[in-house]
């Protein structure tokens, strides 16, 4: 097999794979932070419960965030040295600020707040976790930037004695415009993700274990977090929307992509879904919504919308005969089309589905009622994942849409792939890095569970004579 | 001076912050079967470590970002080149970093154990391969014309390469004991104290091999001082050590780790990855660099936002700063197994 296929098969898996504790990550300490400072705020007991509840879920979430980000880190390196030697000047930048400004204050305050029960001012605690947080927002921008930078270059100039891309406008570099859409769109689906997890493992305890005093423990957790999803899935669809419209302006191949539009069409219509094989080639069976295309990519009803086929020979005439042709039969310049068609509608179907049941499980545990029956415990079970895969989807619809280009106009794919490494080399890792992370994947899922059935704990009082000072017992440990 | 040069003086920075920092967290975790003689002892010991390991490895992912950043050439080549070892450290620092997260969330022998194997063989691996990296990094390692590294596996493998690993190994070695006789209490204190003794000895005679080795191939005046000096640290830790004086053992393992790769990148300036083949291109300072915008705008968020990571890691430290010993491990409420689905 050729070197290039198996490194961008390992690239997906690790990144997707780090891309599903991420969200969770970062909705999880937004959420945590709200329930410590209300319960600081409150004095409620039931809030301190319910942040060292999720608490514990988000650690064992964490370890594995923070493990998988390693191998991103040093992947670019060893599988992409040809695009780490061209965009470095450009991209190195963002990921090198990411760690200083984001990975020390997470890690750091983290340890801080896992370990500092009793070894802190109350206040300082919770302002640990909530910089936690403050640090995955960071990590997000400037990791997106540089994500975003591969989708529209901006801020360089193109040195050919070198070469290679060079910066020459940092901001413009952090304030891209498909930046600015992008990062509102990931940080939302990720408070999503957090909540719709908090909403599972509240109404599932709700339902099953909880003894009758904990279920208003549970009550807070399920309504909060539904009221995160419903808002934030609001605003997912809000900031999608504006993104579709950038999208088209900067890489229409992407647009046509997704909804498998060979021809030009004004208006252009909106499939929910299709039969057939998508190559354009015969008549499909597909259920349409008129007009709504053109509303997504140009804000329009019966605005144009370029087809695959004229944009491929726009492609062509800009950038040349053929760079892909190897991977994305038939055509040169088109992505894979069921991909992106799936894909994108898998993203935007299931964060629609989380909404509306996120909506319906707050009406439904409105004043003191408590769903009943397998369905709701099936909701509760779903939910979760919902986000979570829409997620994913969204990357790969991304991603894979910007093929045949790594950096979109400027180096595709094959290009970018490491020269030196040999086909055994990368299948090694490829291998390994994919037998490690679903070893792992088991552990932590099941790990998950103990702890999710477990439930939260009640508080224990240390008491009078639990010990003075530095002789008590640490109210954590490993 | 050059911004090149600003930011080589940086990346040995955060190499320097990356050893001595996770460099004892290596050594607990290599020593957790040599002085964890109960489960109490060993979370005690990994508890000394627990609050900090994390920030601690942030410092090779900020060294990681910050050369892919300065010196793009450098990044690309040399983890490419490395490719396979490179690998070992990944899969040794992912098992190693949940070992420290998952191994108290069950009450089972056997999935302990297996944790605590995960942490010892993760902390070793990197100790010792992190050694043979820099040593290959600075006697040189087949690249051509096109910055490509063209030398295989096994040419990574050589009797310098791994002295250098064993020098490393050793060190870690050393800090962690003596980090462990400083930041506990009770019998793994004692244990911890009279172990770095011997350890030091060791890797004191491992070091000035290497070392000199080193200065011998490619040192320069700067580097000889630095080696000579860092000899001097680790002997004066050792006899901290002997006279179980553990702060001051700390800071002379501490200070020598320090000078050591200190050292060994003044030994390296202006090269930062000499080629051995005489038709090859071997990468300096300028031909590796980013473009001057790049490194100027890394330079003020470096000077900006390094003291404040700097302020606060250190406070962590201080907040962290007691002793632990058997009678502040909780006992473990952690369930046994999986239950099922009720
Ligand atoms: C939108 C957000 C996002 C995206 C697209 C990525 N990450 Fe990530 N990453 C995070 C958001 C994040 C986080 C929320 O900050 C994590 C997740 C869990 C955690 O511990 O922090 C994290 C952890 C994390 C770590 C460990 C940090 C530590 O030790 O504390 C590294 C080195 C990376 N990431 C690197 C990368 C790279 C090189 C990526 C690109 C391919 C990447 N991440 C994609
Ligand atoms: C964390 C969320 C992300 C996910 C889930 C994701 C997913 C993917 C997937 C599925 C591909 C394969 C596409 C294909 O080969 O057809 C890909 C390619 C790529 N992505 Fe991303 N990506 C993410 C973030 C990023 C970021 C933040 C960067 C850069 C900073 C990045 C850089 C790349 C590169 C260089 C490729 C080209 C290699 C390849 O084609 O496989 N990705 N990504
Ligand atoms: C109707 C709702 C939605 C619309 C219109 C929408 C639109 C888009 C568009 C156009 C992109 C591609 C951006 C580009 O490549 O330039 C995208 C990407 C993405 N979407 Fe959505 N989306 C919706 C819902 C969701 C939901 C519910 C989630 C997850 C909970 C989600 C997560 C993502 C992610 C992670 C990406 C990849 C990163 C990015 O480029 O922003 N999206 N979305």
């Amino acid at each position: 097999m050729d070197p290039t296929d198996i490194a961008r098969w390992q690239f997906a898996i690790t990144t997707v794979y780090h891309f599903l504790f991420v969200p969770i990550t970062i909705g999880l300490s937004a959420i945590i932070a709200g329930y410590e400072i209300t319960w600081l705020r409150t004095r409620n007991p039931q809030w301190l419960r319910l942040t060292k509840f999720f608490g514990k879920l988000f650690l064992i979430n964490f370890a594995i965030g923070v493990v998988t980000g390693i191998v991103q880190e040093f992947q670019f390196g060893m599988n992409w040295s040809d695009y780490s030697r061209f965009v470095g000047d450009v991209f190195g930048a963002p990921l090198a600020v990411e760690g200083l400004l984001a990975f020390f204050l997470e890690s750091t305050f983290l340890g801080l707040w896992i370990f500092g029960w009793d070894r802190l001012p109350e206040k300082i605690h919770a302002a640990c976790i909530a910089l936690v947080h403050v640090g995955t927002l960071f990590s997000a921008y400037f990791i997106l930037a540089a994500n975003s930078w591969m989708q529209h270059p901006v801020g360089y100039a193109y040195n050919p004695e070198t070469g290679r891309a060079e910066m020459n406008d940092f901001a413009a570099v952090l304030l891209n415009k498909v930046q600015l859409v992008t990062f509102p769109h990931v940080v939302l689906s990720a408070y999503m993700t957090g909540a719709a997890f908090v909403v599972g493992v509240g109404l599932w305890q709700m339902l099953r274990k909880a003894p009758s005093e904990d279920r208003a423990l549970y009550r807070k957790a399920v309504r909060t977090g539904a009221a995160i999803v419903i808002v934030s899935g609001i605003g997912v669809v809000i900031s999608g929307d504006v993104q579709g419209k950038i999208m088209t302006e900067v890489q229409p191949m992407k647009m046509a992509a997704a909804e498998g539009l060979y021809e030009d069409e004004a208006p252009a219509d909106f499939s929910l879904f299709q039969l057939g094989t998508l190559d354009g080639t015969e008549e499909t069976f597909s259920v349409k919504v008129p007009g709504l295309l053109s509303l997504l990519a140009t804000g329009t009803s019966n605005g144009e919308v370029e087809g695959i086929n004229p944009l491929r020979e726009k492609y062509i005439e800009t950038y040349g005969q053929d760079p892909g042709a190897k991977y994305y039969s038939p055509g040169d310049y088109t992505p894979v089309i069921p991909l992106t068609y799936w894909t994108f509608r898998l993203m935007m179907g299931l964060g629609l589905v989380a909404t509306v049941l996120a909506a319906w499980i707050l009406w439904a545990t409105r004043q003191d009622r408590t769903p009943q029956g397998r369905l709701v415990l099936w909701a509760a079970i779903a939910l979760p994942f919902l986000p979570l895969l829409a997620n994913a989807f969204g990357w790969i619809f991304t991603e894979v849409g910007r093929q045949p280009w790594a950096v979109f106009g400027l180096m595709t794919t094959e290009q970018a792939v490491s020269p030196g490494v040999s086909a055994a080399e990368v299948l090694t890792s490829l291998i390994v890095l994919t037998a490690v992370y679903g070893v792992l994947a088991v552990v932590e899922v099941r790990l998950l569970l103990t702890y999710i059935a477990k439930g939260a704990e009640p508080l224990v009082d240390d008491g009078p004579d639990a010990g003075a000072g530095d002789d008590r017992p640490l109210a954590f440990a490993y | 001076m050059e911004l090149t040069t600003v930011w080589f003086t940086l990346i040995a920075v955060l190499w320097i912050g990356y050893f001595c920092l996770e460099g004892f967290d290596f050594g607990v975790g290599m020593l957790l079967p040599v002085l964890g003689r109960s489960d109490v002892d060993r979370r005690v010991m990994i508890n000394t470590i627990g609050p900090v390991w994390d920030g601690n490895e942030v410092w090779l992912l900020v060294a990681g970002g910050a050369t892919f950043a300065a010196f793009p050439e450098w990044y690309a080549t040399l983890f490419s080149g490395f490719y396979l070892p490179l690998l070992l450290i990944l899969v040794a620092l992912i098992v190693r970093g949940l070992a420290f997260e998952y191994r108290a969330k069950r009450d089972d022998d056997t999935w302990r154990q297996r944790w605590d194997l995960a942490l010892i063989v993760g902390s070793f691996v990197p100790a010792l391969l992190w050694g043979v990296a820099f040593a290959n990094i600075l006697r040189g390692v087949p690249i051509d014309a096109d910055h490509e590294y063209v030398g295989g596996f096994f040419n990574l493998l050589n009797p310098y390469a791994l002295l250098g690993g064993v020098t490393t190994l050793l060190l870690f070695l050393t800090h962690g004991a003596v980090f462990l006789a400083l930041k506990t209490d009770g019998p793994i204190r004692e244990r911890a104290g009279k172990l770095a003794v011997p350890t030091a000895g060791a890797a004191a005679v491992a070091s000035v091999a290497f070392l000199g080795w080193t200065q011998a191939e490619t040192g320069t005046a700067a580097s000889a001082i630095a080696f000579v000096a860092a000899a001097g640290a680790l002997v004066g830790g050792l006899f901290a050590a002997i006279r179980r004086r553990e702060g001051w053992a700390f800071i002379g393992t501490f200070v020598a780790i320090a000078l050591a790769v200190a050292g060994l990148f003044l030994a390296l300036f202006p090269d930062v990855m000499p080629t051995t083949l005489a038709a090859g291109d071997g990468l300096t300072t300028t031909n590796a660099a980013a473009t001057p915008y790049t490194l100027k705008i890394m330079t003020v968020v470096a000077v900006v936002f390094t003291p404040l990571v700097l302020a606060y890691q250190g406070w962590t430290y201080w907040v962290f700063r007691q002793r632990i010993a058997a009678h502040h491990i909780p006992p473990t409420t952690a369930p046994a197994s999986v239950p099922t689905a009720p």
